[in-house]
């Protein structure tokens, strides 16, 4: 469980995110949304440190976030952003091992939860000694999805994992993705400003706008009970929902 | 604290004293080359082993480095001492010399018999025909094309006050480099011109010299200076030579180095023997300089990279102390190599000394190290970045392991800058006497000699290159692959 209390965020004059409390349960997936600029991945880089809050504190599994406990939470959780964030000079499985080297695990077991994440991400064994330039984009996501699993992490936060990828991709990554949660049965925070992806992914939907949350609730509560125009707005101007 | 012991391990493995061994200095001009090989030579014969630091600079820089102990001894001028060391401006005697010089802990040799003072030149044949063979007969000449050194025209000894004390009036006087004087002596574009009593081109050119008839010019007897702790034995090997030579015979052998370019040969020519051994060996002597500025550079670099890109990491985080390291390199970067020497060579630990020329150019080498170690670690982007720290990697290791190993290629092009910017530099080093590629270059200068310039210049742009080369080759070595396989 993941819980923000009176968590504010300002940058200089602007205001990122407003005094806010939000709970995220523990194994469920919970989706941030809404329009650019609202403050989804702001709470994503609190929550693992990235970021220090103005006001308020954060805690994970009831341990505090702060300077001395920050090392051991991030490796309790998993990290994936939209552009990957791979690391250039390392092949596909350095970039995955990297994290476990580090912290001296036996190669035998690197190597195992390295073909185990292989398969469950569907990504080709072959294609591990490539270099990240030498990888596709659904593959590189596929490697950062696999980095951010390597060490078991009980939390995994994905900011627009499929954000840069084409249409097709896209697709087929959703359904593995959804495929993956299902299977780890984790705490899941992901980020979208898509309404039908969210609804795909989640069970708590939490939207956001101008760095506040204006209402959570699962896809149904949304639609039939709006908690503002803004929020009937977001849903309508979101083309092509009616079908989910 | 511990930089400075850093650069004192170099500097003591740059110059490796052996205990026993007499070190001859010498200062920049052909003269001096053939008085410290006659010294040289004169101690070898008596048993000594004995080195001869040629060329190493001006009165100052040999001065220092006698009363540092790196020389033993030097050949030097009573005007000179009178004047430059001592400083004073009225003539000294002998024996007041040597008792100001003794308190310093420097002895002077008794006169070897030569006068290399000033003298006003003329083609022998135009002073028959006008029948000029003193000074004071130039009275009658007013007409004539005088063309002195700049040098000679601004001196306290030099055209103006001898005008007044000879009463000349001369209509036509004008300032011209001193090879350039010969060559227009010759053509009869100027009739007269200053000189070197001793100059080798006095013979060479059938000129003679006006006699000094009111006695302006003041004394420049050729002596050695040593160091009082000099073996006894030495010195009195030295003082054999006095007496030994006039000013024909020390033109004879200046016009003899000149002409060979071969020192040795022409303090050979004094001892009437064959040079003991030639040291004609160019390749050899291409190699020495080739390695010290090797030395030089190196020793600079490898400063230049441990202290650079600790500095450029700090630099990369913003702020103010990032600002002002940036700042500050980038200030030193723009101090003239000369001036910037001339600030060193005052200051304590530094004077003229290896030390010196390294911590120049270590200075030179920062700028370029520091400015892409910091750009090539602020270009990393921020989705990198953020995942590095995401993965709970330390800062330490987020350094280590992600940001230095991206940045390394900008790195390594700041590096091989700073290699190439030290080549170049490095030839300076020779003006404070440490040697290098820089010592043909700058003794043919002043001894205006372009075979010996290129003798130095040559293998200097080669070696720039062969560095580029080399680092283009350590690309590949520490620049990782995957960063490689973008083109
Ligand atoms: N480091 C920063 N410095 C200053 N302002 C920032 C910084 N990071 C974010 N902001 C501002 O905070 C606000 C929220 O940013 P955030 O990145 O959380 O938006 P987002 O909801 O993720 O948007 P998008 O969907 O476009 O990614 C924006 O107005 C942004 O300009
Ligand atoms: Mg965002």
């Amino acid at each position: 469980m993941i819980e923000l209390e009176s968590v504010s965020k300002r940058f200089g004059a602007t205001i990122a995110l407003y005094e806010t409390d939000l709970c995220i349960d523990a194994g469920r997936t919970t989706v941030l949304i809404g329009p650019s600029g609202c403050g989804k991945s702001t709470i994503l880089r609190l929550i693992i440190g990235l970021l220090e809050p103005t006001t308020g504190t954060i805690r994970i599994e009831g341990q505090r976030v702060s300077e001395s406990s920050v090392l051991a939470l991030r490796r309790r959780i998993g990290y994936v952003i939209q552009e990957g964030g791979l690391f250039a000079h390392l092949t596909a499985a350095q970039n995955v091992l990297l994290m476990a080297k580090h912290l001296n695990q036996p190669a035998r077991q690197m190597q195992t939860r390295l073909r185990e994440l292989c398969e469950l991400t569907h990504f080709p064994e072959n294609a591990l000694t490539r270099y990240p330039v030498e990888l596709s984009g659904g593959q590189r996501q596929r490697v950062s999805l696999m980095r951010a699993l390597m060490l078991q992490p009980n939390v995994l936060l994905l900011d627009e994992p499929l954000g840069a990828l084409d249409p097709m991709v896209r697709a087929r990554l959703q359904d593995e993705l959804k495929e993956i949660f299902q299977r780890l049965q984790q705490t899941i925070v992901l980020v979208t400003h898509d309404m039908a992806e969210a609804g795909f992914f989640a069970n708590v939907i939490v939207l956001l706008n101008e760095g506040r949350v204006v209402q959570s609730g699962t896809l149904d509560d949304l639609r039939s009970r709006p908690a503002s125009t803004f929020v009937r707005d977001f849903l309508h101007a979101q083309r092509g929902l009616a079908a989910i | 604290m511990k930089s400075a012991a850093i650069l004192f391990a170099i500097f003591a493995s740059c110059s490796v004293a052996q205990p026993q061994q007499i070190v001859v200095g010498s200062k920049r001009f052909t003269e001096s080359y053939v008085l410290g090989e006659i010294a040289k030579t004169a101690l070898q014969n008596a048993g000594f082993t004995v080195e001869h630091k040629q060329g190493m600079g001006g009165t100052i820089i040999l001065w220092q480095a006698l009363r540092g102990g790196e020389i033993a001894l030097y050949p030097e001028y009573t005007g000179t001492i009178t004047e430059e060391i001592l400083k004073t401006k009225h003539p000294l005697s002998t024996d007041r010399m040597r008792a100001l010089l003794r308190q310093e802990g420097i002895g002077m040799t008794g006169e070897l018999g030569f006068n290399n003072t000033y003298a006003l030149v003329m083609r022998r044949d135009r002073a028959a025909k006008l029948g000029i063979s003193k000074i004071s007969d130039l009275r009658n000449h007013p007409e004539l094309n005088i063309g002195v050194t700049h040098e000679f025209l601004d001196r306290q000894d030099g055209w103006v006050p001898l005008t007044t004390r000879y009463g000349l009036q001369m209509h036509n006087v004008r300032g011209i480099d001193h090879a350039l004087g010969y060559a227009a002596l010759a053509t009869g574009s100027i009739d007269l011109k200053d000189a070197y009593s001793t100059d080798a081109k006095i013979a060479e050119n059938d000129l003679i010299v006006l006699d000094d008839d009111l006695h302006f010019f003041p004394q420049y007897k050729a002596v050695f200076l040593y160091r009082l702790d000099m073996e006894s034995r030495a010195v009195a090997t030295m003082e054999k030579l006095v007496g030994t030579l006039d000013e024909a015979r020390m033109r004879r052998l200046n016009s003899e180095a000149e002409r060979t370019k071969n020192y040795a040969l022409a303090a050979a020519l004094y001892f009437g023997q064959k040079p003991i051994s030639p040291s004609n060996d160019l390749f050899g002597k291409i190699g020495r300089w080739t390695l010290r500025h090797l030395e030089l550079v190196g020793a600079s670099l490898f400063l230049g990279i441990i202290v650079g890109i600790p500095l450029g990491i700090r630099a990369s985080r913003p702020g103010q102390v990032s600002n002002f390291i940036l700042a500050t390199s980038g200030v030193v970067q723009t101090i003239p190599s000369l001036a910037l020497l001339a600030l060193l060579v005052p200051l304590p630990f530094f004077g003229i000394s290896p030390v010196t020329a390294i911590f120049a150019l270590f200075l030179y080498s920062l700028l370029p190290i520091v400015r892409n170690t910091a750009t090539g670690l602020q270009d990393i982007p921020t989705a990198v970045r953020e995942s590095a720290a995401a993965l709970g990697l330390e800062p330490h290791a987020q350094l280590w392991k992600v940001f230095l190993p991206l940045a390394s290629r900008t790195i390594l092009a700041g590096v091989k800058t700073s290699a190439i910017i030290d080549v170049g530099t490095a030839t300076l080093a020779a003006l404070i006497g440490v040697g290098g590629l820089g010592e043909p270059i700058i003794s043919g200068l002043n001894l205006n000699d372009y075979s010996t310039i290129l003798q130095g210049a040559i293998p200097a742009a080669l070696l720039a290159l062969l560095v580029q080369f080399f680092f283009d080759g350590l690309d590949r070595i520490f620049v990782p692959k995957g960063l490689r396989l973008k083109e």
